[in-house]
């Protein structure tokens, strides 16, 4: 027997170790994303729990897009903890793009905790047919 | 020179080695299921969404990540010192011409229960979800805030 749906399970979240050092110490965590592309764009989706839309930036430069966000909630100090099951710090992650991406058309959208953003193709991405003649 | 010995230690023969496994298993589950970790985290309930629970005077706090959720899917109750959150994550099809390259967001159901550790006022419980976070503000039944004593000389 099969149910439609499972449980989610539990990840600890991946923790980034950049190279550079940062000026702000703090943790830094790699977000769980989905990317995937039709002939239109390319859409990278990304979880960023307690990140405002003010705290996100996304940054493409030569080919390299980069996404970071910084959370706004933090425990206030009067505050003592009983339970610390998760850690809390900012977000980022850069890929390397393959397809030449319309800079201006790029789209993101945050709603709730997750970053969407739409990375048009430059012109029509069709796939262009070479036809082969014998002689 | 001094020699360590751990108990029972080397086995003796075969007849040993299993019963020897089992107890490293079991010191080992004792160890991480007793103590904090080492980077001083809790361990962590096994159960998704994990919680950071924190406390006041006043009130407690229960915190978690639950990125994607709409309001009308989750649900919060409290039952004597029991926290239950439950729903269920969607992640909507795109539509069918898409090729996906990577898939790491999960969708599926989201059941947790949280023993608290204080008695609280369940008739004043508030919740909250923005950007993401679920946050539970739990105000502590009477009889369980701290009362100042005042101290005759």
């Amino acid at each position: 027997m099969t149910t439609q749906t499972q449980d989610i399970q539990v990840r600890d979240k991946r923790e980034v170790k950049s190279d550079a050092e940062q000026t702000i110490p703090g943790r830094v965590f790699s977000p769980n994303v989905d990317i995937f592309e039709d002939d239109q764009a390319l859409t990278i989706v990304a979880d960023m729990p307690g990140v405002p839309s003010e705290n996100v930036s996304i940054d493409l430069r030569n080919d390299v897009l980069s996404l970071s966000g910084v959370p706004s909630v933090s425990v206030p100090e009067k505050e003592d903890y009983v339970l610390r099951e998760y850690a809390t710090g900012k977000y980022f992650r850069q890929f390397t793009l393959s397809e030449v991406i319309d800079q201006e058309k790029i789209e993101a959208k945050l709603n709730n905790g997750v970053l969407r953003v739409t990375l048009p193709k430059v012109g029509p991405a069709k796939p262009r047919k070479i036809e082969i003649t014998e002689g | 020179m001094i020699i360590r010995r751990f108990d029972n230690w080397p086995f003796d023969g075969f007849s040993g080695g299993v019963s020897e496994l089992d107890r490293l298993r079991q010191d080992l589950g004792r160890l991480f299921n007793g103590l904090p970790r080492a980077n001083g985290w809790d361990s962590p309930a096994g159960v998704y969404p994990l919680m950071n629970v924190s406390q006041d005077s006043e009130n407690v706090y229960v915190r978690s990540e639950i990125p994607g959720m709409s309001l009308d899917q989750l649900d919060v109750s409290v039952t004597g010192r029991s926290l239950t959150v439950t729903g269920e994550r969607a992640i909507p099809d795109e539509n069918s011409n898409v090729r996906y390259h990577r898939k790491e967001r999960e969708a599926g159901k989201i059941r947790r229960q949280l023993t608290l550790p204080t008695d609280v006022d369940n008739d004043r419980v508030q919740a909250k979800y923005q950007h993401g976070i679920l946050m539970v503000v739990l105000p502590k039944s009477e009889k369980a805030k701290p009362k100042k004593i005042a101290i005759s000389g």
